[in-house]
């Protein structure tokens, strides 16, 4: 009896149970209301658990409920940092299942906002990546540079952030005169300002041991896991849907699909940094080639879509994003699915944090690129 | 105690006049300092209030914004607001914590950091509270028991981030403080005293500032002294995007204040010491004050000699700025280090590099001893009872600490490291990369699916 409670007195005072950490979902760096319980080893982890659903609204069930028309601005409102990625998603989707033949100058609007949509999303990534990795001036330095891209945004749609500015069938206006000029004044400025970004995160030493070998992903388990974007070519696996299926007119221009070698931390942040230059070569290429026309095609004032099903899926700055509506010819869908990448890129946490610190934890959270208002929709 | 009597400084005859010709011992011991401590304690601390708007206005400076403007003319008035704010919040005492260890965490840290100011040489004469003969060590001992205060607070709050927090600082400031007590040794040995006073005047001597003899030893003493005050890219206890705000996350109101102040007036502290160790404290305005002296009119408005301890205030304050703004600089351009890169930065790089340092600056040292003193090449002479190179012998150091010791102690640092992770990242991409390659090639891998 003795010796039992000796040693039950040993193993509490000797035998140092794993400490549980609750990081969010109030965390500064968690991106937004993600809750990961940690169970760590002194500072190392053991296992990664996220438990989401904090910004649950139930976005595929309200669209059960709501016309095609009226579901288009809940899509704005699931990657908020890249609204209008999100839309052309959508609209497209719905486009596919009416067989409406957009309009040329529509596809190449289209075209110029969602890459410059991109490269505001990944200025925003860059900058809260590396304001956990403790670089706080690269996130005031981005911000400065998406401002210019939102400016542009709120001149032509009116809002900054939930941009809602396709329609079913083209655009609900053409551009304002001097959209041209002001976005050919962007992409003179940006080059010099990712050089600017490079030289403080490149080769700096303390960011290079920080993200070199962090996560590392090899390009098979980054397959199994269903892992798309930038996320998955980090790994180096060539995956774009802008290439291997091309919507809108990505299949008229010319780009580069950037790819990483070894699947860090690091790479991811190559890749993402090369996408940002490819998409300023896209705008360049659309806004030389930009026609004259209509932006609007001729759509039914209600739209009420034949009986079938489609999925469509676009290359969103997280990854694959992709939608699935099921119409019984009525004028509300059946069925509306999302495939968010956010959602299935956030899996990879645990494979990727294991083994690593509590620091490292933060940058992988990083490195994924998540936004919850997707994770959840 | 004979010592300290020497050294401290006669009361004025005004204030002799005052307390009376039989209280003069009063007067050394009791008014004077007092009056030196009321004043010092005020500067420091309005300084101290306004550091963290100099912070804000060079991190906006840095990041292209404007900072603070909105509160009095260019939001000068942004500390008082920002100090009211904190006196009249929430003293918020979590329940589950450790309710004296709670409150009495800020005061250590608080107190620590003050007391220090005691013995730092703000100017020449009397310029200083008390001038003790182990000035520098007094430093050192007080101001690691701020250490004292960041634990007890991280572990009497009884929040795991508060917890983790405290680890990594008590971790952090041990072996940061080795590294730092090792730093300074070379200059000391040129100095040959611990007397802050004594150190500037022996500077004033050689008529050269240290950090020319000791390049090594002024890096070493700068990067651990960010250690030492946590500041970025160490700011691993605090680190705001890991553990929200480490050991003060539970902290609010006027005890987070405390906490703030310690902060930055360890920075004050630690510049301070760097100042008067390597940049010749409060020396190089003696030109100004020779010939602002020049114009005899002045002598109606100002004495030389306090004329002359002014701007010997001003020329140290002016150092010390200097140096609190590479600190800032650093802060807000530099990602944060993580917990073991931190560990092995301070044990394999800076403890190493403190301790070859001091053997290399000994070995310089003998060499270069009178020939009476069985030096080799008898570059120093005796003046007045201390030894002080001469013209050859300042060159001779200044070729050693430069193209001496830094390229011996870099060879010993690489030696040590060579083999570490984080030594050389580019060149272990690149065989990562290769490595890939070539399991690639041979098929162990799948190939990347192609466009």
């Amino acid at each position: 009896m003795q010796d039992q409670e000796a040693a039950k007195a040993q193993a509490t005072l000797f035998d140092a149970e794993e400490m549980v950490l609750n990081m969010g979902p109030q965390h500064p760096s968690t991106h937004g209301v993600l809750r990961v319980i940690l169970k760590l080893d002194g500072e190392t982890v053991t296992d990664v658990d996220c438990d989401i659903g904090y910004l649950h609204r139930g976005v595929e069930k309200i669209a059960e409920n709501d016309t095609y028309a009226m579901i288009t601005p809940y899509w704005d409102r699931l990657d908020y940092v890249a609204a209008v990625s999100n839309d052309l998603c959508y609209v497209e989707g719905v486009e596919k299942l009416l067989q409406v033949e957009v309009p040329k100058r529509a596809e190449y609007l289209r075209v110029i906002l969602t890459e410059l949509q991109r490269i505001a999303s990944h200025l925003l990534w860059l900058g809260t990546h590396a304001i956990d990795i403790g670089a706080v001036t690269v996130l005031l330095y981005c911000f400065r540079e998406r401002e210019e891209i939102l400016k542009i945004f709120e001149d032509f749609i009116g809002a900054r952030l939930t941009a809602h500015a396709f329609r079913i069938g083209g655009l609900w206006w053409d551009v304002y005169p001097e959209f041209e000029q002001r976005v050919r004044d962007f992409l003179r400025i940006l080059p010099g300002r990712i050089d600017e970004y490079e030289t403080l995160l490149n080769t700096n030493r303390i960011w290079l041991s920080r993200t070199v070998g962090i996560g590392l992903l090899p390009a098979e388990e980054a397959i199994n896991l269903s892992l798309t974007g930038p996320v998955l070519r980090g790994s180096g696996v060539k995956y774009d849907v802008r290439k291997a299926q091309p919507y809108s007119a990505y299949a008229e221009f010319d780009f580069e699909v950037p790819i990483g070698e070894n699947g860090d931390t690091y790479d991811r942040y190559l890749c993402r940094m090369a996408e940002m230059r490819q998409s300023a070569f896209i705008i360049e290429q659309a806004l030389d080639g930009l026609p004259e026309g209509p932006v609007m095609a001729k759509v039914p004032k209600v739209i009420k879509p034949p009986v079938g099903e489609v999925y469509h899926a676009i290359e969103a700055p997280k990854g694959e994003l992709g939608v699935y509506l099921v119409s019984d010819g009525t004028g509300k869908p059946y069925r509306m699915r999302i495939r968010p990448p956010s959602y299935i890129n956030l899996q990879s946490l645990k494979r990727m944090a294991v083994g690593h610190l509590v620091a490292d934890v933060v940058a992988l959270i990083g490195t994924i690129d998540i936004v919850l208002g997707e994770v959840d929709r | 105690m004979m010592e300290i009597a020497t050294t401290l400084l006669a009361a004025p005859k005004w204030i002799i006049d005052l307390v009376g010709k039989d209280n003069v011992f009063w007067a050394d011991y009791v008014v004077v300092p007092v009056i030196k401590i009321v004043i010092v304690l005020f500067v420091v601390l309005t300084v101290v209030a306004y550091l963290v708007y100099v912070e804000r206005k060079v991190s906006a400076f840095i990041q292209a914004r404007l900072g603070p403007m909105r509160v009095g003319p260019w939001g000068l008035l942004q500390p008082l607001a920002d100090g009211l704010k904190l006196i009249l919040k929430e003293d918020i005492v979590p329940l589950k914590a450790d309710k004296a260890v709670f409150l009495l965490a800020p005061i250590i840290s608080v107190a620590a950091a003050l007391v220090v100011l005691a013995v730092v040489p703000w100017g020449a004469a009397w310029a200083t509270i008390s001038s003790v003969n182990i000035g520098l060590l007094f430093i050192l001992a007080v101001s690691s028991v701020g250490v004292l205060g960041l634990v007890l607070a991280g572990w009497s709050s009884n929040s795991k981030y508060s917890l983790l927090g405290a680890l990594r600082s008590s971790a952090q400031m041990v072996s940061y403080e080795v590294a730092l007590g090792l730093s300074i040794i070379g200059a000391l040995m040129f100095a040959r005293t611990l007397s802050m006073t004594g150190i500037v005047e022996a500077q004033q001597a050689d008529g050269m500032w240290y950090v020319l003899f000791q390049p090594t030893g002024f890096l070493v003493y700068l990067i651990s002294a960010l250690g030492e005050t946590n500041r970025a890219p160490f700011d691993l206890p605090e680190a705001e995007s890991e553990l929200v705000a480490g050991y003060h996350t539970e902290y609010s109101g006027f005890r987070w204040a405390l906490f703030m102040m310690a902060e930055y007036a360890a920075i004050i502290i630690t510049s301070s010491v760097a100042v008067t160790l390597f940049l010749g404290g409060w020396t190089g305005l003696g030109w100004l004050s020779n010939l602002i002296s020049g114009w005899s009119w002045t002598h109606s408005i100002i004495s030389p000699e306090n004329l002359q301890v002014i701007l010997s205030i001003f020329a140290f304050v002016a150092k010390l700025f200097a140096v609190i703004y590479v600190y800032m600089w650093i802060r807000w351009t530099w990602p944060r280090y993580r917990y073991d890169q931190l560990m092995e930065l301070g044990w394999k790089w800076m403890i190493p590099a403190g301790l070859a340092n001091i053997v290399l600056t000994g070995i310089w040292y003998v060499l270069a001893l009178p020939k009476t003193s069985g030096g080799l090449f008898g570059l120093m002479q005796n003046q007045g009872g201390r030894l002080v190179a001469s013209g050859w012998g300042k060159i001779y150091f200044i070729a050693t600490g430069f193209a001496g010791t830094v390229p011996i102690i870099w060879g010993i640092l690489a030696l040590i490291n060579r083999r570490s992770r984080d030594f050389n990242l580019h060149e272990q991409r690149q065989l990562q990369v290769r490595l890939r390659r070539e399991r690639l090639q041979k098929g162990a891998e799948p190939q990347p699916a192609g466009d």
